[in-house]
This record gives C-alpha cells, sequence and structure tokens, in this order.
C-alpha cells in the first residue's frame, strides 16, 4: 500500500484528473470516431455501386418501355381480308394482312408502289409482326372489314433504333442498317407525327420472338407465376410444418441431429444440383413434361425448402418459452401451446423468412436451364404443365443476342424482375409489420 | 423406481421427521409423494424425496439456489415432462391418485394443478383473453356470458378486477409486473385448480406488488392447495404454514412454519435460517 502512494507515476496513471487520463480517454474517443468512419465509408461505397448498378440497368433499360410505331389509316378492305365474302376464323388467320398495311404505309409516305425496289425498302419498315396485330383486331371485332381506321402499327427494329439514336447516320449507306431513302421516309414520317415511340406494350403481351420489337416478357412473367405458386403452395406449408415439428415436437436424438445438419447441408447446394436432381427425378424418371413451370417450380421448392425450413426454424426459438410454459401451465396440450401461442408469434418471422425463399427463388436461373425452360416458347402457357420460361432465363436469352433492340430488352426485362423482387420485398416488411405482436 | 436410483447408496441423511406438523392434524394431506427422485440427464437433481402437503394451506419451499426446489415443484404438475432429459421416479399422488399412472391425462392434471411462474408470462393478448384462454380450451362455458362470468370471477379472485374493469380488451403485457402477476394467478385460478404452485412469485416484483401478492396468497389459502418456492425467508415466514428447507437435492426438514423459524430441528437448517450460507 504504502508503496503505491509513494510512487507518483502510479498516482498519476490512477488518478481520473491526471494528464494521462485525459489522454486516455480522448485515445478512446479518436477510437469511437474512426470506427464510426470505417462505417461511413463501407455505406458509401455500397451505395455507390448500387447507384452505378440502378443507373446503368435503368440507362440502358429504360428506352425497351417505348416502342416506335406507324400511325397508319388502315383500309380493312373486304376483297383483300375476305373475298369470297366468309368470315370465319381460318379465312381471316390467311388473309393477307400485310398488304392492308403496306398499302396504307405506300400512301403516307409517297413510296412509288410500281418500283419493286422502292416497294421492298417500304415493306422494311414496318415490323414483321403486324399481321398478327391486325388479324387480332379484326378477329376481335369483324365489324371492322369495310371500314377505314387509324391504327398504331409496330415499325420494325432498325427504324425503333434509329429514333432511339441507336444507329449512326453519318457511316456509309452500304453499311447501315438503313439506306438513305428509308431514313428519309422515316425522318418525314417523324415531322409530321406518323411515327412516334410509344409506351411499349408488347413488352408485356408477346412472348419468344426473333425480332426484336415483337419479343416480350408474357410468357416469362407467366411461367414466373406458375413457379411461384407451386413454391408457395408446396414450400411454405411443407417448411413450415418441417420446422414445427423438428422444433417443437421432435425428440433430440441422433436422427434429428442428422437432420438437422443435413438441412442446413442442403440451403448450400448450388443451385445447379438441384437443376440435374430435378431432371433425373421429376423428367427422366417421373416423366413430367419437359419445359414445363410445374418442373421449375418442384425444383424451386426443393432448393426453398431449406431456406422456409431454417427461417422458420428460427422464428419459433425466438419466441420465448415462458409463453410455452404459460399455455401448458393452464392445460393446454402440446398441440395447442404451438397453434394458438407460439405460431402466431413466430407468423411474422415465418412470413419473412419465406418470402425471402420466394424472392431466391423467382430470381433463380442455373437450375432451370437444366429443366429445358430455356425453351423459345410463342404462346403463353394456360397451365404449369404447357412450355414456358422464367423471368431471369428470359433475361439470359435476350443478353446472348448482339441486336440493339434485344441488349435494351435484356435492361428492360431486368427492371422487371427488380421491380417484382422489390413488390415481394416490400410485402414482407408490410407483414411484418401488420402482425408483429409484443410481449 | 429407476435402477439408476436403486443403486445409489444414500448417502444424505434421512429425513427423520420426530413428530408430524401440527398443520398436517387439522388438514387432510392434498400431495403425498414418495421416494421421488429427478434426474437431468446422468445428473441427479433430487434425491428420494418424501413429503406430505396439506390441502387449503400455504407450503413453502425454501433453500439455497440450486438445490431443487423448482425441480420438485415442477414435477407435481409434470412439467418436467416437457424438458426431454429430465426423469422422474417415485411416487406422486394428489388426493390418492398416482399423477405418473399412465393412464392420467396430464393435460387435464395441469389444468387442476395450476402454476405461476417466476417471471410474470401473460399471453400476449388482452387481459379478458389471458384469462378466457383455459376455459374456452376446456369448454368451461356454454357461452359468452358464461365465459365473462368466468373472466370477472377469476379477476376478482385475484385481486385485480377493480384495477383493470374499464381495459379488458386492452393488453395483458401492457400491465405493471405486478398486475401482470395477478393475471396469470388469475388465469390459472380461471380453470378450477385445486393445487397452485407459485415458483417464486414475487422475485421480480418490487415490495408494494409483493405485498399485495402475499396478501393475495393469504386469500386464497382458504380455497387452495398453494406451494409457493421462495429464496425469501421472510416471506415463508409470512405467508406459510408449513415450511420445507432443501438443500443439495434433499429435503432436510419439513415442519410448521412457525417451529421451523423459531426451532429448527437440523443443523443445516439452524444455519441458512441464521443466515450462515445461501
Ligand atoms: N433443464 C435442466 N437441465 C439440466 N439441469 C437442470 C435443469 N434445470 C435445473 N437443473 C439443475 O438442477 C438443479 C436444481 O435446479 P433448480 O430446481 O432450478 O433449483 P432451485 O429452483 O432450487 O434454484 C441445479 O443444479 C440445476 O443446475
Ligand atoms: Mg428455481
Amino acid at each position: 500500500m504504502a508503496d503505491i502512494t509513494a510512487d507518483p507515476a502510479r498516482t498519476r496513471a490512477r488518478a481520473w484528473n491526471s494528464d494521462e487520463a485525459r489522454a486516455r480517454t480522448r485515445k478512446r474517443y479518436a477510437a469511437e470516431r474512426r470506427f464510426r468512419m470505417y462505417g461511413i465509408a463501407a455505406l458509401c461505397f455500397a451505395t455507390a455501386f448500387l447507384v452505378i448498378l440502378f443507373t446503368t440497368i435503368i440507362g440502358t433499360g429504360w428506352t425497351a418501355f417505348l416502342q416506335s410505331k406507324f400511325l397508319l389509316n388502315v383500309t380493312f378492305a373486304e376483297d383483300v381480308i375476305a373475298p369470297d365474302g366468309k368470315r370465319d376464323e381460318q379465312t381471316l388467320r390467311l388473309a393477307n394482312w400485310d398488304k392492308i398495311a403496306r398499302t396504307a404505309l405506300y400512301q403516307v409516305i409517297g413510296a412509288n408502289e410500281a418500283d419493286r425496289k422502292e416497294r421492298k425498302d417500304a415493306n422494311e419498315l414496318l415490323s414483321r409482326g403486324i399481321d398478327v396485330q391486325l388479324r387480332d383486331m379484326v378477329l376481335a371485332s369483324p365489324d371492322l372489314i369495310g371500314q377505314t381506321k387509324p391504327v398504331w402499327l409496330l415499325a420494325q427494329g432498325n427504324v425503333d433504333a434509329l429514333l432511339k439514336g441507336a444507329i449512326d447516320r453519318d457511316i456509309p449507306e452500304d453499311r447501315r442498317q438503313l439506306n438513305n431513302r428509308q431514313l428519309a421516309w422515316v425522318d418525314a414520317a417523324v415531322d409530321k407525327g406518323i411515327l412516334a415511340k410509344k409506351f411499349n406494350t408488347g413488352l408485356f403481351t408477346f412472348g419468344a420472338s426473333s425480332q426484336p420489337e415483337t419479343a416480350g416478357l408474357l410468357v416469362a412473367i407467366v411461367g414466373s407465376f406458375f413457379m411461384m405458386l407451386t413454391v408457395a403452395l408446396l414450400a411454405v406449408p411443407i417448411g413450415v410444418a418441417a420446422a414445427i415439428y423438428l422444433e417443437e415436437f421432435a425428440p433430440k436424438n441422433r436422427w434429428t441431429d442428422l437432420i438437422e445438419v443435413n438441412i442446413n447441408n442442403l440451403a448450400a447446394v448450388p443451385s445447379i444440383v438441384f437443376g440435374l436432381l430435378g431432371l433425373a427425378v421429376f423428367i427422366s424418371f417421373m416423366g413430367l413434361p419437359r419445359s414445363a413451370s410445374l418442373v421449375g417450380g418442384l425444383v424451386l421448392t426443393l432448393m426453398t425448402l431449406p431456406t422456409v425450413i431454417i427461417a422458420s426454424r428460427a422464428a419459433l426459438t425466438a419466441v420465448p418459452p415462458s409463453i410455452r410454459e404459460g399455455a401448458l401451465g393452464v392445460g393446454a396440450s402440446k398441440m395447442q401451446a404451438v397453434f394458438h401461442h407460439v405460431l402466431p408469434l413466430a407468423l411474422p418471422g415465418i412470413m419473412t423468412g419465406t418470402i425471402l425463399g420466394l424472392v431466391q427463388a423467382l430470381g433463380e436461373t442455373a437450375p432451370l436451364l437444366m429443366i429445358g425452360l430455356v425453351a423459345f416458347v410463342v404462346d403463353v402457357p394456360s397451365t404449369p404443365l404447357e412450355p414456358a420460361t422464367a423471368l431471369p432465363v428470359q433475361i439470359y436469352m435476350w443478353a446472348s443476342s448482339a441486336e440493339r433492340g434485344f441488349v435494351e430488352r435484356t435492361a428492360g426485362a431486368t427492371i422487371v424482375l427488380l421491380g417484382f423482387l422489390f413488390i415481394m420485398n416490400a410485402l414482407a416488411v408490410f407483414l411484418r409489420r401488420r402482425f408483429e405482436r409484443r410481449w | 423406481m429407476d435402477a439408476a436410483v436403486a443403486e445409489k447408496p444414500a448417502r444424505f441423511e434421512t429425513v427423520m421427521t420426530p413428530a408430524e406438523p401440527a398443520i398436517m392434524k387439522e388438514r387432510k394431506p392434498k400431495i403425498v409423494t414418495e421416494g421421488v427422485t429427478v434426474h437431468y440427464g446422468d445428473k441427479q437433481a433430487i434425491y428420494p424425496l418424501d413429503i406430505k402437503i396439506p390441502d387449503r394451506a400455504v407450503s413453502a419451499f425454501i433453500g439455497p439456489s440450486g438445490c431443487g426446489k423448482s425441480t420438485f415443484l415442477r414435477c407435481i404438475n409434470r412439467m418436467n415432462d416437457t424438458i426431454p432429459t429430465a426423469r422422474v421416479g417415485g411416487r406422486i399422488t394428489i388426493d390418492g391418485e398416482d399423477i405418473y399412472d399412465p393412464a392420467l391425462d396430464v393435460v387435464q392434471l395441469r389444468a387442476r394443478v395450476g402454476m405461476v411462474f417466476q417471471k410474470p408470462n401473460p399471453f400476449p393478448k388482452s387481459i379478458f383473453d389471458n384469462i378466457a384462454y383455459g376455459p374456452r380450451i376446456h369448454g368451461f362455458a356454454r357461452n359468452r356470458t358464461d365465459l365473462e362470468e368466468i373472466v370477472v370471477n377469476s379477476l376478482k379472485r385475484a385481486g385485480l378486477f377493480e384495477e383493470v374493469k374499464d381495459r379488458l380488451e386492452s393488453p395483458g403485457t401492457g400491465l405493471s409486473g405486478g398486475q401482470q402477476q395477478r393475471l396469470c394467478i388469475a388465469r390459472a385460478i380461471a380453470v378450477n385448480p385445486d393445487v397452485i404452485l407459485m415458483d417464486e412469485p414475487c422475485s421480480a416484483l418490487d415490495p408494494i406488488a409483493t405485498a399485495r401478492i402475499e396478501e393475495l396468497i393469504d386469500e386464497l389459502r382458504e380455497n387452495y392447495c398453494i406451494v409457493i418456492v421462495t429464496h425469501s425467508m421472510q416471506q415463508a415466514a409470512r405467508v406459510s404454514q408449513l415450511t420445507a428447507f432443501f438443500h443439495l437435492g434433499t429435503l432436510v426438514e419439513v415442519g410448521d412454519t412457525e417451529a421451523m423459524f423459531t426451532n429448527p430441528q437440523e443443523r443445516r437448517t439452524q444455519d441458512y435460517i441464521m443466515g450462515r450460507f445461501g
């Protein structure tokens, strides 16, 4: 004791108001400030990347939501559409719709119909998909036959690219996608206001196409929807039930330990392996059709199950044991305690985890490639057994096409996919807020 | 009884209660245990334990922390069944009925033997639903009026009605600690039990709330067999008629509360009551 008080250095070190003490305090504050700076720096870094990501995607992709169209006064001439007076579907399907559209176009841009070369140049301005557009209009209302009506018809992909500034006018004519005459027509049409960029409804109503202007996401959206439906209907009940059993009822022994380890391992299995499994089990063994969204949904269910089980178990464990004891204490059975008290409290966590699992499944591509969901599907599937694609797979397919129209569509589809993911995440947050209860 | 227990030599002195406690002459025994043992895995928490607990009286379990009071208490409503590693041996009867009889319904037993826990644990529901839950799952009430009557009566018995009568629909978790504990008592009362077990019901409460609960326990004694675990000797002295002193998993001494606190027979009881350990 005597030593300590005698040694002035020691006394100073232990006093609260010495210089040393103040220096220590300063050092502690500096360390704290530094740590906060690291945090802010990390946040800025992450935000910067997000901003870069979004600006590039949106910058490239927003034009995909606009599509160039001609406003043409189309005469639905009876002698071209149905010369023998019949209005049945067969006749209408075989009618020369291109001729109707082209006649209207020649008139409005002033092309010489007699000149074969000039006719060909003019024809190239219209999309190849217009016959379907006109046919569907007339099929929907046959009264149109004999009338003349202004219609917005899709322009060809190169015209669209020109209007979006993607074609350089200065390169020599023989290497340019549009020749001088076509350029002049397009410019005149734009001036007259009969060629303009309109909202691209086709992006959401068309299926696969080799022409960018008639390629859309509908097949992929419907396919993804069927898959999400399958996952939600299978993975959620199975996963939640498995979690409840494992967490609340299962005896703790070597078997349940083994199951638990395996579930955790499954969550870490690369998704492509699930694709291989799906190919072997659902298609080769069970004989389900290739390219069907049902198979995709089943594979994604397998992939999502571990996530749902782990998230649900975590939510169940987080419910304080005192709630279970309280319920058992008034004579509730184990099952009543779980379903009346534990599950409602765990529900927000379970829902959040489940939706995050669904979000993960919605963005998954690799396993779907293995089971043929990468097909070129034109017709919208009406059941999960028909061929379909999925949103991320559609992005993958478009990304491998070089044409300008597909490049912007790749980014556009990415925006749509991100939009869906964003909506689902928002839903998760909303549900958590809505059902969260305090104890 | 368990083989493991039978093998084990009784290395603790067997309890020699010289005379039957006076309270046992006035009341019939409600809970009787014979050679009750509890193991958690390989670890023995309770060594063969015999005790008779009187009806319509308050019995207090005292003893240093970790001596097995809660463990033994939880045998009486078979709450230990919920712990996978716990094994209970011996025989416990309530009104002469073996509660570990395989034919007995545990769920019914837990309603008949209510329990109040150390930390108030109301359900995150309204005050009304907290109390109505038990009667609902047991089908006690034929209609809403019946149910309301049960809820109001239980609240009145737990001495909480006056404080909450205007907000029966507000959450039970919004009450103060003492009120929450009385709500839990009301919740136990609502399923019409014979026995109420309380595991340190006041350890999370302030002195005023504690006094309120002690008063309540004293009132409830008229109609129920109450067993309370407490680490407060004063509390045991204030509320109980019978006191049992536990140490290291054995029942060292049991007797009338007054006799225990004025004239303990065992050396260890004496030391504990004098505050020499624990
Ligand atoms: N769930 C359990 N698993 C294993 N050991 C336990 C468990 N609960 C209690 N124990 C042990 O049993 C002994 C008695 O505990 P407990 O009955 O809680 O004591 P008290 O309530 O008297 O403080 C202690 O040694 C404790 O560590
Ligand atoms: Mg205890």
